[in-house]
């Protein structure tokens, strides 16, 4: 049973999504998903438990070797993205059925539980596998059940926002497919740790150039990187709350993984720093895109629009991290994926509260919520202290190894650059507090309550997480330093 | 060389008229036979790829020596089904933005969202 974690991970949710159609009544599939899902939380523990002891996990499908079969390889970097991911799912699924009771009609409950799972399912399967090709099946697994959850959206914006997605992310998958055709067409392998040993013989070619540059553009679509971030603000703004929050905290970080994945170990970093103008090239894109997406989000009138710009930024911030390209640089990416996980997905989950309420998330509506829904309002407060980077939040944590990164590699400039860009994040945060505390309620209103405890109970438990990584940080930076140090080869 | 590589530049016209109808065309429908098209360009290129010189159809049978390489085509047929499942949502997308909107041409349809803004 231990010795098959790695592809269990993978199938329990895939296996219980068919399942869910069977059991008819949808508290019972929830309460199924929920199970499902928690389940997988389970296995990722271990896994990272497994990891952090005994290191790398192999694992062969069907028995079969590596270079022939399809291999599970779990190391630090994997079993910490798995663990976030299925932390933040069964988090999530928590409010699941409180919430799209109000959003989505009633015959369409049992598929969004379907699709979610799916969705799950492929992400998982992205960061467990060890094989290029595999990482495509599953990134479509993932995103057709993603457009398909965005569409449910009860807005008619939701339709086109889920349409201008998929043509954008099938692009990006393509592009990723033509990369690895590319690099199988110069080595004839398509496992990941082979890939790695045979790229370097043929690393002068034209091919594997085009290869990377495929791969690269790619995963920067599906990353919603500046400036290729224009599906994103409409796809989060019109899904169902609980999509908005699911996706916002897992789906962007998968990218990041393969984004890391790729340039470090198919890929090895002389190649991807050296022979292509990556660093540079990444540096100004990410810090353009922390400047464009937070001036951006400070004019919104939608808030959920308001923290979906956020999210460019914050994904500016791990691309600044990316491209310092140093185990400490790495390490406050890793950092800034987990601790941003918990940040958009407790503002999202009480932005799905707001919604359950009063059914929109427009800023004028957000007047005198300050005392109406005081728990709600205190967790979006407590999350956007954190997405400015306040101490004794995971905020400050990785804001914090992040200039030191920059500093430490002589970058001034840039980290300079990543204060100011948190100084218009206090900008579009006080615009929500301003609106929360200072005004008073529109008339015809007095008579909201707070959120209920379904609600409340998954918010306060990825609200508490946020102070708790931001005091004791020894889990999150253990892990992260450690994965960062094997990309680089370092022996921790 | 420009006859020997003969599939490889039906690939790239494939790829790049694909890739255009996507971006150029506003008509929801026309995007997504666009997309099929650059989809179907890259099949093309892994099938291409697996051609090995001389080499016969991956079955075993007496007297041959040389086979195709069968790897691209069965991963193929993987993308081939997820390419199906693609197309088959862009529809379903455009049936219902069509009964939501009354329109499938781009430009309408964000005009008609940005009324409401």
């Amino acid at each position: 049973m231990l010795t098959h974690l790695p592809i269990l991970q993978v199938i329990v949710p895939l296996m219980a999504a068919p399942l869910c159609l069977l059991l008819v009544r949808p508290r019972l599939v929830w309460l199924f998903t929920l199970i499902a899902s928690g389940f997988t939380f389970l296995i990722s523990s271990l896994l990272l438990q497994q990891v952090m002891t005994s290191g790398t996990i192999i694992y062969e499908l069907g028995g079969w070797e590596a270079p022939w079969g399809i291999e599970y390889r779990i190391d630090q970097l994997n079993a910490f993205l798995l663990l976030i991911i299925s932390a933040i799912s069964t988090v999530v699924l928590f409010a699941a059925d409180t919430s799209i009771r109000q959003e989505i009609p009633a015959d369409r409950h049992t598929l969004f539980y379907v699709l979610y799972l799916l969705s799950l399912a492929g992400m998982l399967g992205i960061v467990a596998t060890g094989d290029a090709f595999n990482v495509f099946v599953f990134l479509e697994i993932s995103s057709l059940s993603a457009y398909a959850l965005i569409a449910l959206g009860k807005d008619r914006r939701a339709l086109w926002a889920s349409y201008q997605y998929l043509i954008m992310g099938t692009i990006g998958a393509t592009f990723i497919l033509i990369g690895i055709g590319l690099m199988y067409q110069m080595t004839g392998t398509l496992n990941m740790d082979d890939l790695s040993r045979r790229l370097p013989e043929v690393a002068q070619t034209r091919t594997v150039f085009t290869a990377f540059a495929f791969v690269i553009v790619g995963i920067c679509l599906k990353l919603a990187m500046f400036p290729l971030h224009l599906w994103l603000p409409n796809a989060y703004a019109y899904a169902p709350s609980i999509v908005t929050a699911f996706l916002a905290a897992t789906a962007t970080k998968v990218a990041i993984y393969l984004l890391i994945r790729f340039t470090f170990s198919v890929f090895d970093f002389s190649f991807s720093f050296t022979h292509i103008p990556l660093q540079i090239l990444f540096v100004v894109l990410g810090l353009t895109g922390i400047f464009v997406a937070s001036t951006t989000a400070i004019y919104q009138t939608n808030v959920k629009h308001l923290f979906a710009y956020s999210s460019i930024a914050q994904i500016g911030y791990m691309i600044v991290g990316f491209s310092v390209s140093t185990v400490a640089g790495l390490t406050a990416t890793l950092l800034h994926v987990f601790n941003h996980a918990l940040m958009k997905g407790a503002l999202f989950l009480a932005l799905g509260a707001v919604m359950y309420r009063i059914g929109s998330v427009q800023l004028t509506q957000f007047q005198g919520l300050g005392r109406q829904m005081p728990l709600t309002m205190a967790a979006i407060v407590i999350g956007g202290l954190s997405l400015i980077g306040v101490p004794l939040t995971v905020g400050f944590v990785s804001k914090w190894y992040l200039i030191l990164a920059a500093i430490e590699n002589g970058w001034w400039p840039v980290a300079v650059l990543i204060l100011l860009g948190s100084l218009l994040a206090i900008v579009y945060v006080w615009r929500i507090v301003e609106a929360a505390y200072f005004k008073l309620p529109p008339d015809g209103r007095e008579s909201i309550k707070e959120a209920p405890l379904s609600f409340l109970i998954p918010i306060w438990t990825l609200v508490i997480a946020n102070i708790y990584f931001g005091v004791d940080t020894r889990l999150s930076v253990q892990v992260a330093q450690a994965a960062s140090q094997s990309l680089f080869g370092v022996s921790p | 060389m420009l006859l020997g590589l003969y599939n490889y530049w039906v690939v790239i016209v494939l790829m790049m008229v694909g890739f255009y109808i996507v971006i150029a065309h506003g008509n929801l429908i026309k995007k997504v036979v666009g997309l099929s098209i650059f989809q179907t360009s890259v099949f093309i290129f892994y099938i291409s790829m697996a051609k090995v010189d001389g080499g016969s159809a991956p079955i075993l049978a007496e007297g041959i020596k040389q086979y195709s390489n069968p790897l691209p085509h069965v991963l193929i047929l993987t993308a081939i089904v997820v390419g199906i499942a693609t197309t088959a949502l862009a529809l379903a997308l455009a049936v219902r933005i069509k009964e939501a909107y009354g329109s499938i041409e781009e430009e309408e349809i964000q005009k008609k969202d940005n009324q409401i803004c």
